[in-house]
């Protein structure tokens, strides 16, 4: 029974060719488009997390200047039902150091969650070379938990590691403030701290992050170096970065952690709150775009089964007249909507593969804020897995109501003329 | 044998307001018949077809046909009784363009699924053969003229050896050799105990079947 319902279906996909392959585009191109945008947009994304993931910890624990602090007079006063106002308090000089950081860093070691753990001391400095200036950071590691971290030995350009252990009055130095200064692996370069403090370090190695903001400014030597430009005792502890096993468990462990410790703690999300909104913005236009798409091709079909079934209301009625029900006409059309679908949704993900391929390799120039030379994709199968299923069910959607229709048909009201 | 037995039918149209076009239809038919019903356009010959047809539904009274009480079925069993029970000839032929003549012959069997396909392809044969437009058989159904295209059409009705065949107006388009032609194949039939109900207002026609009923104003006038 069904095969011949599927053989009707057939014929009439036949007798119109152009008809159907023009179905079949509206298809195809619309499940092509959802593969690239997808795969264009997440992989930006994934790009986007990456990078983040490079420059920022899971969570980041430091001090805050406090300027909400309780004021000498509430202290002298408290309870003594006197009101005080102390108006436009200023922040008082202290020092903006995690106040126990050994044991803040032990604790952390011995929690499960936790897989890895790195201390640092952060100073603005000014860089020279010659006779040029530049202002930057420089932080004090310990270099092998950072590299644990964010995987430094990976961003090395020149240079070793161990290099920085070995001479204690050196510093890998950002690929991009490098060349701003034209300092090459072995030049010295002399810092000088806010406060006036001056060193003279060796450059030993030279790192690329992939993100300007970070390899303009920034060089990492020992945290010893940094606590003695600061003339800080070697307790002196500004941040402590800490790497979770599951990274979205940090917006909930921050808070418990800032409390647990009495300092600030910040999550990747937090910190990287523009790059969170426009992964989102990227991925709510996936869904628009996408679906839009769908919906014209959807509509496209719609109209094709609709002139089909006013073209064949003569066919219809006489095939009701022969015996077949209502059901049997349904099945009939849907069965062409399907087919029309099915073709149209693996051509789709075809070409919406060769799109995704052809943008992968096309160069892109990511600038000084990104270093990338190709365009970002994701291949994910999972997209050409939704494009079929959402290319066939679109289909079926577009292909019932006029089928539907054509199944209510009264064949006497056209039999008879 | 009564092969169609039709009680007390009556029906309304609705537009633009109520007014009866069948009135009190009462009557059989013997198996082996061939009966013919005419009347003046607008009698309700065609209506009255349609509802022996099971295609109609909105009647009062009821019908049965081959001992089977039709008035009530749901539109899937009437479908099905249909492609078993009923062959179909209309004034146009009103065959399937896309198809071929033979697939055009052999889709009522195919629905009704009670032979193989090649069993069906050769009874296909067979009937276009008794029609003599089985050499036509792999044509597109568009590409026949119009006398073969209602003998196609003839073949269509009676590839399920039906227990009735039904024509609206059969000849009605046709020119009178082939008009002739088609009465004497509906002929041949009934001497072969083929039950056979035409609508038609061709006197001639009319005056070589077994029997007429002469509708008037929804009535029968004469049986």
């Amino acid at each position: 029974m069904y095969s011949t319902n599927f053989r009707i279906a057939k014929t009439h996909l036949l007798a119109k060719k152009k008809q159907t392959i023009v179905a079949i585009l509206g298809v195809t191109f619309g499940i092509a488009m959802y593969v690239l945008m997808a795969s264009v947009l997440t992989g930006v994304n994934k790009l986007v997390d990456n990078l983040a993931f490079q420059a920022t910890a899971h969570i980041r624990l430091y001090k805050e200047a406090d300027i909400n602090r309780e004021s000498v007079l509430e202290t002298v006063y408290r309870g003594s039902n006197t009101l005080v106002k102390v108006h436009h308090q200023k922040p008082i000089r202290e020092k903006l150091y995690l106040r126990n950081a050994s044991e803040i860093l032990d604790d952390l070691r011995r929690m499960p969650q936790v897989t890895g753990v790195s201390a640092q001391v952060s100073s603005p400095v000014f860089y020279n070379f010659g006779s040029v200036q530049f202002n930057g950071t420089l932080l004090g590691v310990n270099i092998f938990d950072e590299d644990r971290l964010f995987d430094l030995k990976g961003q090395l350009k020149s240079g070793r590691l161990e290099n920085l252990l070995a001479n204690p009055n050196s510093l890998l130095m950002g690929i991009g403030l490098a060349r701003k200064m034209n300092v090459l692996e072995g030049d010295n370069v002399t810092v000088v701290t806010p406060r006036g403090v001056v060193f003279v370090l060796k450059v030993v190695g030279i790192y690329k992050s992939g993100i300007g903001a970070l390899d303009n400014v920034r060089s990492y030597t020992n945290i010893g170096t940094v606590q003695k430009l600061l003339q800080t005792d070697p307790t002196y502890i500004t941040d402590i970065n800490i790497k979770v096993r599951d990274v979205y468990s940090a917006a909930g462990l921050a808070p418990q952690w800032a409390k647990r410790y009495g300092v600030k703690a910040e999550d990747w999300a937090t910190a990287n709150s523009t790059m969170v909104a426009s992964n989102k913005i990227r991925d709510i236009m996936t869904y628009i775009v996408s679906v839009t798409l769908l919906v014209v091709a959807g509509f496209g079909i719609y109209n094709i089964m609709s002139m089909t079934v006013n073209d064949k209301m003569k066919d219809i009625a006489i095939l009701k007249a022969t015996g077949f029900s209502g059901r049997d006409i349904i099945q009939i059309f849907l069965t062409e909507a399907v087919i029309i679908g099915i073709l149209g949704a693996l051509l789709g993900v075809v070409l919406g593969f060769v799109f995704s391929w052809m943008v992968s390799k096309a160069p892109f120039d990511g600038g000084d804020f990104i270093s990338i030379d190709h365009f970002p994709v994701n291949f994910n199968p999972v997209f050409y897995l939704i494009g079929v299923v959402f290319g066939v069910v679109t289909t079926l959607l577009a292909g019932y109501f006029p089928a539907r229709r054509a199944a209510d048909i009264d064949p006497v009201a056209i039999l008879r003329g | 044998m009564t092969v169609l037995q039709a009680s007390h039918l009556n029906k309304y149209f609705y537009q633009p307001e109520r007014f009866p076009v069948l009135t009190n239809i009462s009557f059989e038919i013997q198996r082996g018949e061939f009966l013919t019903i005419v009347g003046k356009s607008g009698c309700g010959k065609s209506t009255l077809l349609y509802i022996l047809s099971t295609m109609d539904t909105d009647y009062e009274g009821t019908l049965t046909i081959g001992g089977r009480l039709l008035t009530g079925l749901k539109q899937p069993d009437l479908a099905r009784f249909r492609n078993e029970h009923i062959g179909f000839v209309f004034q146009f032929h009103f065959l399937l363009p896309e198809f071929s003549v033979l697939e055009n012959v052999m889709l009522p069997a195919l629905k009704l699924g009670r032979f193989s396909r090649e069993e069906t392809e050769s009874r296909a044969y067979e009937k276009l053969r008794l029609l003599g437009v089985h050499e036509q058989a792999l044509k597109a159904a568009s590409k026949l003229s119009g006398g073969q295209q209602q003998r196609v059409a003839l073949a269509r009705a009676l590839i399920n050896d039906p227990t009735l065949i039904m024509g609206d107006e059969p000849t009605g388009n046709l020119d009178s050799a082939n008009a002739k032609n088609a009465f004497d194949i509906l002929q041949d039939l009934a001497r072969q105990g083929q039950t056979i109900i035409c609508v038609t207002h061709d006197q001639e026609f009319a005056a070589r079947s077994d029997r007429t009923i002469v509708m008037s104003d929804g009535m029968i006038v004469s049986q």
